[in-house]
């Protein structure tokens, strides 16, 4: 290994936005539309680096899953960036085509709303996830540490491609550092 | 290209147009939008390339997307009705920002929500839905004349050099069908449609 590559290699190990990446390419995850967060600032700006991935912006976050939905249908694998306002938009759109037509959607979620939130409108609507998560019985996790990182990113993408259900991956500020007030 | 405005358009028939692009199709995958747009293709005749959708309002065109940029040797249409589109205009930038040149869209356009009782669409009348298309950044969008131009410009988008929009005006009839809703099964021949996969 080049020793460019080896210390790119170990700087993307040792970040969150890093391991997220490492492991979207691992699984032939190439196809990553989002909209954006302040807390996936630097993962999306790596991933528009990265010649490997077709990423860019919609303007809404169904628009996004819909994309995503027809490529995984067409041969290519993709995964959705969001943060959690944008996640509350999505009810429609996972009850009535990720769930019911079995599409391995993948979605990677920055949580606002909670430890240390400063807008009261991100603290209620963060509350609004899990239910209807659980409502669809769908499968989620809430990624707090790095050392777990790797382990439930990559086995939740190979459990969603190989049973055919969505997934959504909550990056916990405990994880990422989260938006303060005074960032 | 030059558009013409929707008022100098004759207004045509949303199964009638349907059966005029299945019947010239190949190996090309068809996106149909929810209800009658699906409805219609369906009752065309069904083709394993084609994906009904059963909900996700105004994803036709997004799906189509997705689609397109993952076989870019493919061509891919998309039907949709005006309301629906109505509830996803952003995505008209995006599309115009990826720029597929394998995409053509097509726009049902009759004004009203005719799947709920015809009430007028807020932009009945006044929003020329081939005008946001150019103004979002797709160029190559038009209104089709009558079925002859309907045909035409099907025909033309195969060469363009980005992606198309044809908007026609639609009456008020209702779809000719019912797509059969089995999610899966459709998901599944669709797939086996694109090559993607075997059907056991």
């Amino acid at each position: 290994m080049a020793a460019a590559e080896q210390a790119s290699s170990q700087k993307s190990a040792s970040t969150w936005h890093g391991i997220v990446l490492q492991t979207l390419k691992r699984n032939e995850i190439k196809l990553v539309p989002y909209v954006p967060d302040r807390v996936l600032t630097t993962l999306i700006k790596d991933l528009h680096a990265d010649p490997y991935f077709t990423t860019f912006p919609t303007a809404r976050e169904e628009e996004a899953v819909g994309i995503v939905s027809g490529a995984w249908m067409a041969g290519m694998r993709g995964a959705v960036l969001m943060q959690t306002s944008g996640f509350a938009t999505l009810a429609n759109v996972l009850a009535s085509l990720a769930v019911p037509y079995q599409i391995p959607l993948i979605m990677f979620v920055s949580e606002r709303g909670t430890l240390g939130e400063f807008n009261y409108g991100q603290a209620l609507v963060c509350r609004t996830m899990r239910p209807v998560l659980d409502s669809l019985a769908m499968e989620h996790h809430t990624i707090t540490r790095l050392d777990e990182l790797e382990f439930i990113a990559d086995r939740s993408i190979k459990q969603a491609v190989t049973t055919q259900a969505p997934v959504a991956l909550i990056l916990s500020p405990l994880l990422t550092g989260g938006k303060t007030f005074d960032k | 290209m030059t558009s013409t405005h929707a008022r100098n358009t004759k207004v045509m028939n949303r199964f009638d147009l349907t059966r005029r692009l299945v019947a010239g199709l190949k190996d090309e995958a068809v996106i149909g939008g929810i209800g009658n747009t699906n409805f219609d293709l369906w009752a065309a005749g069904h083709r394993p390339e084609n994906f009904y959708m059963l909900g996700s309002m105004g994803l036709a065109f997004p799906i189509a997307l997705g689609v397109a940029l993952a076989q870019p040797k493919r061509r891919v249409f998309a039907l949709e009705g005006d309301g629906s589109l109505l509830m996803q205009l952003g995505c008209l930038s995006t599309i115009a920002t990826l720029a597929p040149k394998n995409l053509t869209m097509v726009v049902m356009d009759n004004g009203i929500y005719q799947i709920t009782g015809s009430q007028p669409t807020p932009a009945a009348g006044h929003t020329d839905i081939v005008q946001v298309a150019i103004a979002s950044g797709l160029a190559n969008s038009s209104w089709a004349a009558d079925e002859d131009d309907f045909e035409r410009l099907i025909e033309q988008s195969k060469q363009a050099a980005g992606p198309t929009l044809i908007g026609v005006r639609i009456d008020d009839k209702p779809g000719t069908g019912t797509t059969r809703r089995d999610p899966v099964q459709i998901r599944e021949r669709f797939m086996n449609g694109m090559g993607v996969r075997q059907l056991l």
